[in-house]
């Protein structure tokens, strides 16, 4: 199906430009303007990709992104097992983020462990008129009579909290001092701050500086005895189970984690963090905030690694191993060696059936660019990517080790665009989000969701890339794609059409 | 390494192997200070207690699990049901991402709807502009042939004002002056989503047949013999809608219906994607307003539209989710009442085989205790169905129903000896519904996929009807109404009560005398 493979790299990137121009149209000229800033082509050897990034959504347009509130509650805290997160507000943002985004845990669910759970404060008519703090309050002394062992509670600031000037701050500080130094974490993540879930992950980043770390008393003695082989994972949200198949990669390796932030994350772990010798990053864009503060104060420093496909991986472990004496270089040699004939395997299975095969994603986080090792390994090629809520810092680091020469860039892209460019370009394989799913699927282009890992996972590590190679060559060659078309259907459409 | 490429373990069998097992067992042991078991345990037997549920119960301020979403969501499926129509959420953006992934879990279809992208200058300022703009680019990009806008929290809480936005936005030349753009104003903060849907309905009523906001002349009703039928939100549209029409052929009755979302969300895959599919054309919403009559099948998704309809000189009848034969029955019988169309023998022959199938199952259903949970008219439906077939719902529980709601459901237990023991619980959540579960304890519980954590924690086995059903697919295909919907009901309440005895009965030298081949 795919087209580009016969086309030299000189006419992608004039037949890229061309579409550019032609979704462009579409636009009333003001929108064109702004949205011609968010599209380009990838010029090799170019610093970035050419786009304008983080920058507010153009309304009526069908992005795809979503809010501050889905970065803090939805993103960064919502995992952490052990404490309570409230959505505080009308019922409505807990209820559509209700369990939705597979962060695995480990835990007795409604008794010490409470990721799967949507504790509200509902808000009615008349927590908008007369203010909600009242009732935030007798919400924190309900949560502690009914769930005793949680260990402690966020405030996850719906959009109207903001809007009513409710002081959840002092709300906070108060109740904490009532039950006897509690953590309690005010988060001001209303959904109408900034332009993506991206300030949500700040705010987020943030509140855990000011309202855990700034909370540790500094005699406190540490739970456990640290050894110089200590290091936290950063920025894995153990989709599917990602984060465990990354740590058993970093314990066999010699390394010890002491933190998961924030999949199956507990508070004791973000308290501990402080403790570790090297801080391992793999979203960078939601945590980066927090790793340069603990680099600060702390003087953890921080390595981004990249934990999908065995190229990625074996790079990324040697990295992370650059820190460490030659026993981690060591151990990191003997994992990489370990698991190569599991790659070996995989790609022997898997390579034949996915060779030239082409991708488009449009993705959050760190996706939009780490996930394109892996295809590669699969002999798969990215023609097309962009970011839902990146900053210039992510586009940089994509155009510097990331894409290839001529690679479709779109940032924050519109429905519309994303659905002509999959039209025009015919990828055999689409990589995004629900919202996009079934649009691309009705028009018979195989697709993974690349956020929940379509139900499926992990896809970290050495056993998550098998698995991701499983997927990939379901969705591609499953028989159903050759069905779309009613046989007695002759006439010449196009292969894939986008809603006109 | 358990892993292997010629068997590629899932998440489900990769992390309990011992590898797996060993760390995390660590992890928790080292550094996550877990608390004492003895004490997790002691807690989570208390939490099964009378005691516990009396605190539970005492709640004023704290919701855990509701059973409710919130109203846009309500508003976006009613647009929907409209020909070529855009939702447009006035407010902040996430709110609609959240809409579309919800409903595209549910119906496993796309689901198109924008948002006027409010951020902080919007909420200083106002979000006239986010309107001026969002519409002009909807309009230009997606070429709809109406734009239903409804509202975020946000734009609530600052105060923005509709009908003026709209009006200014087409003298800015944002879409044409003609050009219809109904709205309503949809709080979060207020009702749920079953009050979004309908006050979107209203919206959208009100807009053609009461002037376009004052733009045009109001409609003027020349009554035929039509009849409008509205479903109200429901996970079941696709299946419901088409029975519903079915029906309505074989009885030979000319009918509208208003918001009919039944194409838009069940479009097929050859090829093509379909923004929009189906729906109620424009003509036929404006025409709509002289109909004899207009039914609601959802009485809590229409409190406020049908007196909207009612006040234009038309007859009204609403429903309460009508499930299993009595409720059909009454359906049927007003429905021939208002057209005075017989009801043909073809129904009369479905009901009699509902009937028959009612009689030789329900020996397999008298007497079981049931918990219900779900959208309030639902809630009736099903506990209706369940009355008549001699089981007993138990505990009634709709976190969005009322006192008006509460006590209808009491009427209903009144109406029966069944229905005697039963109780009916208003603006209670699942973790509410989670004591009762404990403390008086039922056979099987219905609700939606949330039900899954109750069926966990409590062992009582989830029979899947509602919404959202996001872990079981293609369900929504079928109707729940209608003879015919009473017998897909039926069958999903057999089929579980059938596995769960399998499931009790297959330990062999133990348990496995009433392991029966025959049921």
């Amino acid at each position: 199906m795919s087209v580009s493979p016969t086309l030299s790299v000189a006419e992608i990137k004039d037949r890229n430009k061309a579409l550019i121009e032609e979704v462009l149209k579409v636009y009333p000229e003001k929108t064109a303007k702004r949205r011609a800033k968010h599209l380009n082509v990838h010029q090799e050897g170019k610093p970035d990709c050419g786009v304008k990034s983080n920058i507010k959504s153009i309304p009526g347009v069908m992005t795809i992104r979503g809010c501050a509130y889905a970065g803090s509650k939805g993103v960064v805290w919502g995992p952490i097992k052990d404490m309570i997160h409230i959505s505080h507000g009308p019922v409505g943002c807990g209820q559509y983020s209700w369990a939705a985004r597979r962060n695995y845990y480990i835990g007795t669910t409604g008794i010490d462990t409470f990721v799967t759970m949507q504790f509200t404060s509902d808000f009615q008519e008349k927590d908008i008129v007369f203010g909600g703090d009242k009732k935030l309050a007798k919400i924190m002394d309900e949560i502690q009579e009914l769930f005793p062992l949680n260990n402690g509670i966020t405030v996850q600031s719906e959009c109207p909290i903001g809007l009513i000037g409710d002081d959840i701050e002092a709300v906070s500080k108060a109740k904490s001092k009532e039950y006897d130094g509690k953590t309690i974490v005010p988060v001001r993540c209303e959904g109408f701050r900034g332009v993506s879930q991206s300030l949500g992950h700040h705010i987020a980043n943030d509140a855990i500086r000011d309202w855990v770390f700034d909370k540790i008393a500094p005699d406190a003695a540490p739970r456990f005895e640290p050894t110089p082989y200590d290091v936290a994972i950063i920025g894995d949200y153990n989709i599917g189970g990602d984060a465990w198949s990354s740590r058993i990669l970093l314990e066999e390796m010699g390394l010890r984690v002491i933190a998961q932030w924030s999949g199956d994350g507990s508070l004791a772990e973000l308290e501990a963090t402080p403790k570790a010798k090297l801080n391992v990053l793999h979203c960078y864009r939601s945590m980066n905030y927090i790793s340069r503060h603990m680099e600060e104060k702390y003087g953890i420093p921080w390595c981004e690694y990249n934990f999908f496909g065995p190229s990625k991986i074996a790079e990324s472990l040697r990295k992370i191993a650059s820190y460490f004496d030659d026993k981690i270089k060591e151990g990191a040699e003997q994992v990489i060696a370990k698991y190569q004939p599991l790659m070996d395997a995989v790609i022997a299975k898997y390579r034949p059936r996915l060779e030239g095969k082409t991708v488009m994603l449009f993705v959050g986080g760190l996706r939009p660019r780490h996930v394109i090792g892996a295809y590669e390994d699969l002999g798969m090629e990215v023609v097309g990517t962009g970011y839902e809520f990146g900053h210039n810092d992510d586009y940089q680091r994509t155009a510097q080790h990331y894409v290839k020469d001529g690679t479709l860039i779109y940032d924050d892209v519109t429905g519309y665009e994303f659905e002509k460019f999959v039209e025009k370009i015919q990828p055999d394989l689409v990589g995004s989000g629900i919202k996009e799913k079934y649009v691309f699927q009705k028009m018979g282009v195989p697709f993974r969701q690349m956020h929940s890992w379509d139900y499926s996972g992990p896809y970290h590590g050495y056993d998550g890339f098998a698995i991701f190679a499983r997927d990939m060559d379901m969705a591609i060659n499953s028989p159903v794609w050759k069905m779309t078309k009613a046989p007695w259907k002759t006439e010449e459409l196009p292969l894939l059409q986008a809603a006109e | 390494m358990p892993q292997s490429a010629e068997h590629v373990l899932d998440h489900f069998d990769l992390f309990r192997g011992p590898e797996y097992q060993q760390m995390l067992a660590n992890k928790k042991k080292m550094f996550e200070n877990p608390r004492d078991p003895a004490e997790v345990e002691r807690v989570r037997e208390w939490a099964k207690t009378p005691e516990y549920r009396e605190k539970n119960f005492a709640r004023e301020a704290l919701t855990v699990n509701p059973a409710k979403a919130c109203q846009p969501l309500g508003a976006v499926f009613a647009a929907v049901g409209f020909e070529q129509t855009i939702p447009f959420v006035h407010g902040s953006q996430g709110c609609v991402a959240y809409y579309r992934s919800h409903l595209s879990r549910h119906f496993k279809e796309p689901s198109s709807c924008v948002s006027s992208s409010m951020t902080e200058d919007a909420a200083v300022f106002g979000g006239l502009n986010n309107m001026i703009d969002g519409l002009a680019n909807t309009y230009n990009m997606y070429k709809p042939k109406m734009i239903a806008v409804s509202t975020t929290c946000m734009a609530e809480v600052i105060g923005d004002d509709l009908n003026a936005f709209i009006k200014t936005s087409k003298e800015k030349g944002s879409v044409p002056a003609e050009y219809d753009v109904p709205f309503a104003h949809t709080p979060a903060f207020v009702g749920s989503h079953v009050t979004g849907y309908d006050n979107a309905l209203k919206g959208i009523i009100e807009h053609f047949w009461d002037g376009k906001a004052g733009t045009t002349a109001k409609l003027e009703r020349k009554p035929n013999d039509k009849i409008n039928f509205i479903g109200g939100f429901d996970g079941y549209t696709v299946g419901n809608m088409r029975e519903v029409k079915r029906i309505f052929g074989l009885m030979g009755i000319d009918y509208t219906i208003l918001a009919d979302n039944s194409e838009v969300f069940d479009t097929p895959t050859d090829g093509e994607f379909r923004m929009y599919d189906g729906g109620t054309t424009l003509e036929e919403a404006a025409d709509a307003i002289n109909a004899k009559a207009t039914i609601s099948m959802q009485e809590y998704c229409t409190e406020k539209t049908l007196p909207l309809i009612a006040a234009h000189g038309q007859e009204v009848a609403a429903f309460n989710h009508p499930i299993g034969v009595s409720a059909t029955d009454k359906f049927l019988m007003t429905l021939s009442r208002i057209t005075g169309k017989p009801i043909p023998e073809e129904l009369a022959r479905e009901r009699g085989r509902l009937v028959d199938a009612v009689a030789d199952s329900s020996a397999h259903i008298h007497g079981k205790k049931f918990a219900i949970y779900g959208d309030p008219d639902l809630c009736l439906g099903l506990a209706g169905f369940l009355l008549e077939l001699g089981a007993e719902p138990t505990h009634v529980l709709a976190t969005n129903g009322g006192k008006a709601w509460a006590a209808k459901v009491q009427a209903l237990f009144d109406s029966s000896p069944f229905g005697q023991n039963c109780h009916v619980y208003a603006g209670k959540d699942l973790w509410h519904m989670r004591s009762l579960l404990f403390t008086e304890p039922v056979d099987f519980l219905i609700g939606n996929t949330y039900g899954k954590y109750l069926e966990r924690d409590t062992g009582t086995p989830l029979i899947r009807i509602g919404f959202p059903i996001f872990d079981r697919h293609h369900h929504h295909r079928y109707p729940v109404w209608g003879y015919q919907g009473g017998l897909n009901v039926l069958v999903w309440v057999l089929d579980r009560i059938f596995e769960s005895i399998d499931a009790t009965t297959n330990v062999p030298a133990k348990s496995d005398y009433s392991f029966d081949i025959i049921r």
